[in-house]
């Protein structure tokens, strides 16, 4: 293929300059330089079936700004209303516009080594560690978007659990676009050390003020030796916010990794979730729902690959798409050479209640070993006009009985859902979106 | 309050291009209890799915009023609405959704906005109604006829009626697949709705749903229509002479269009 250069809205100049304005360590703006010249030759990624080349991932307000806040009470309603019980308790990370403007950890955690705080201040305060797990397990180079992330990045999350280190309470992020045309470029990274416990939940939500917005997300997740993570989010953009969203985790030996994922956004997407099981006997689940609605065109690539022995993985993915949208979900599970015993298995099954809906479920199953259990199932269908008709015969009006089988179809993946925080904002955002 | 009243006139009903119903007249008024008879295939299930207006049954002529209003004008939510209920002979099942949700929305669908039934009201009704019908209380937690053996998907039928309240109901081999006793809890579920304001219409085979819930009117059906009609009687002469008699006594021949 031939290597295009591209001219970007944003140069090395005004790169510089921005990272100047935010007083970064020298290495990260090295990163954004050293990643600006690979986003100008990189080609963007090619989704099997979505086309993206006019999506808009380069042209955004990427330098915006927001007030800070003393208490919670402060920040609008529809921030507050998606703060667990638990959460509030204390941990918790609010961004606005790319920028902090609410952090909190509890003393108990400090006392224990705990960080978590907003990417900013993490490579300002704890350089060397950010340093350490930065780009480390979703390389940089990937392609265009994971290019354009380290140039732009204006937000994030970083949070470090210590060896041996339970943490009990869920830590939340939450992050709250209103700006006009602005972007989000949030890098997260979570680093969990052997034996420790984690439940991460993160919000991206925006206000219809955006307009024309872009989200660049990427989260990075270590799970190390004998380690818990539970790593859930929802994302919920508008529909003229275009979403790249890349969440990719390594676990080490025994470690066990649980991705929750609300896919929930009203805009195009891309959505890359990955899961490296290195260590022998990693094991990681993956649970996902997602719901078109509109012209909405979405892709959500699932993969996980198997490379220490006896790793378990296990993947259900559910879908509705609704009026004209378009979803392409592709599982992949990759069970490397040495990886003997390993297992999964994966089922994706995705609904559609139009006759405009498209829908479609690839599975992919490579193997490279021959101790292993594999399985997939994949569905795609549409409302069964009997059933349908058997609720409206009670009386159920027509989009009330699809709103009733939508929940149905998507209910047994959201019961699963293992942080209850994520489980009622879901089904609060399920509601509202087949109603 | 005037008695309601189900009319159906000269009705005639295609499947697929393929006339089945033809010329079908029945009145049922509030307080009476008809039952339909007739062999397999005469139509039967095609005249309940017509009124109750599933999308596969075109009706190609022919009216049915439920208290002067045009049923055959109205969407499937609206008939209900408007009064009728058909307990089907195969119920669709839905996965993730519990007959408690599901029953919740369709009585708050019948009740509209702001007028919602409050939720201990309906669980006590719900309660006290699964009782009658012998049906244990996780029933209402699990989803929809899900996993439901024939039985209790039929038992499930009959409660929804007695949740909803219609005013006419359409019971559609309500008896097929189901065991003595739940022949009778079915029959006590249907003779507690019996009132001033309330029709039915039980389709059946057989005689022995009529020895539990006692017809006032019984019809006997045939290549589309309705070719005799009588009292509880009728019934015991169709059981004692099996279709093939009544048939030559009325000097009927089988219809090429209608298969079993
Ligand atoms: N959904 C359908 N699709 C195709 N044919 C149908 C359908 N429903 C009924 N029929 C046909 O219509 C005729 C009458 O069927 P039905 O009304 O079910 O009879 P009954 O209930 O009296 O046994 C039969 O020939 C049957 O094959
Ligand atoms: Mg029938």
């Amino acid at each position: 293929m031939l290597t295009q250069v591209q001219s970007l809205p944003f140069d090395k100049e005004d790169l510089t300059k921005f990272a100047e304005q935010r007083k970064e360590p020298k290495w990260f703006t090295e990163k954004r330089l050293e990643a600006l010249a690979l986003a100008e030759k990189l080609a963007l990624p090619e989704p099997e079936k979505t086309r993206i080349t006019d999506w808009n991932f380069t042209n955004f307000n990427y330098d915006t700004t927001a007030t800070s806040v003393q208490t919670l009470e402060e920040l609008p309603e529809q921030l507050q209303k998606l703060l667990g019980k638990n959460e509030k308790a204390g941990n918790v990370l609010v961004v606005r516009n790319s920028r902090p403007v609410y952090c909190s950890l509890s003393q108990e955690l400090r006392d224990k080594g705990v960080i978590f705080t907003d990417l900013a201040t993490a490579i300002k305060e704890h350089s060397d560690l950010v340093q350490k797990y930065y780009f480390q397990v979703t390389p940089m180079n990937q392609h265009k978007l994971t290019a354009l992330h380290a140039a732009l990045v204006n937000g994030g999350a970083f949070l470090y659990v210590p060896r041996n280190v339970t943490v009990t309470v869920p830590v939340q992020s939450i992050y709250y676009q209103d700006a006009p045309s602005s972007g989000l470029v949030a890098h997260t990274i979570i680093a969990a050390e052997e034996n420790s416990q984690v439940t991460y939940v993160e919000n991206y939500l925006a206000a219809p003020s955006v307009g024309e917005g872009t989200a660049n997300l990427l989260s990075e997740v270590t799970v190390g030796a004998n380690a818990r993570v539970q790593f859930g989010a929802v994302d919920h953009f508008t529909k003229d916010i275009v979403t790249y969203v890349n969440r990719h985790a390594k676990v080490a030996r025994d470690g066990n990794l649980q991705w929750a994922l609300g896919q929930m956004n009203d805009g195009n997407t891309l959505s890359e979730n990955a899961t490296l099981l290195e260590g022998d006997g990693a094991a990681c689940d993956t649970k996902a729902v997602s719901i078109g609605s509109g012209a909405q065109k979405q892709n959500f690539d699932n993969y996980i690959r198997h490379i220490g022995k006896a790793t378990v993985s296990r993947l259900l993915v559910r879908g509705a798409q609704k009026d004209a949208a378009n979803s392409i979900f592709n599982a992949r599970t990759k069970i490397e050479r040495g990886a003997s015993q390993a297992d999964g298995e994966q089922t994706q099954r995705v609904l559609m209640l139009s006759d405009e809906a498209r829908g479609d479920a690839n599975p992919i199953l490579l193997i490279d070993e021959y101790d292993v259990i594999a399985g997939h199932a994949a569905s795609v269908g549409r409302v069964d006009p009997d059933q349908l008709y058997y609720l409206m015969s009670r009386g159920i009006p027509k989009e009330k009985a699809e709103k009733l089988i939508v929940e149905g179809f998507l209910k047994p993946v959201v019961d699963l859902l293992p942080i209850e925080g994520v489980r009622v904002q879901l089904a609060a955002l399920i509601e509202g979106k087949v109603g | 309050m005037t008695v309601p009243e189900l009319k159906i006139k000269d009705l005639h009903v295609s499947v697929e291009g393929k006339s089945i119903v033809k010329g079908f007249d029945l009145t049922i008024k509030g307080g009476e209890i008809h039952a339909l008879m007739g062999p397999n295939g005469t139509g039967k299930s095609t005249v309940a799915s017509a009124i109750m207006g599933h999308p596969k049954y075109q009706v190609t002529g022919g009216s049915a009023l439920l208290e002067g209003a045009n049923l055959l004008d109205m969407a499937v939510d609206e008939r209900a609405r408007a009064g009728m209920f058909l307990a089907m002979q195969y119920p669709s099942e839905v996965s993730g959704v519990t007959n408690a949700e599901f029953l919740r929305t369709a009585i708050n669908g019948r009740r509209g906005e702001g007028n919602e039934i409050p939720l201990m009201k309906f669980l006590k009704t719900l309660d006290k109604k699964m009782d009658m019908l012998e049906m244990d209380q996780k029933f209402a937690e699990r989803y929809v006829n899900e996993g439901f053996s024939g039985g209790e998907k039929k038992r499930n039928e009959i409660l929804q009626l007695m949740m909803l309240e219609p005013k006419f109901a359409i019971l559609d081999e309500i008896d097929s697949g189901l065991d003595i006793d739940a022949l009778k809890w079915v029959a006590k579920g249907v003779n507690s709705m019996r009132s001033e304001n309330f029709g039915c219409l039980i389709i059946t085979h057989y005689q022995r749903l009529l020895n539990y819930i006692k017809p006032d009117v019984v019809h006997v059906m045939m290549n589309g229509r309705i070719v005799k009609t009588g009292g509880p009687e009728l019934a015991l002469q169709l059981e004692a002479e099996g279709y093939d008699g009544m048939k030559a006594e009325l000097g009927i021949k089988d219809d090429e269009t209608v298969e079993a």
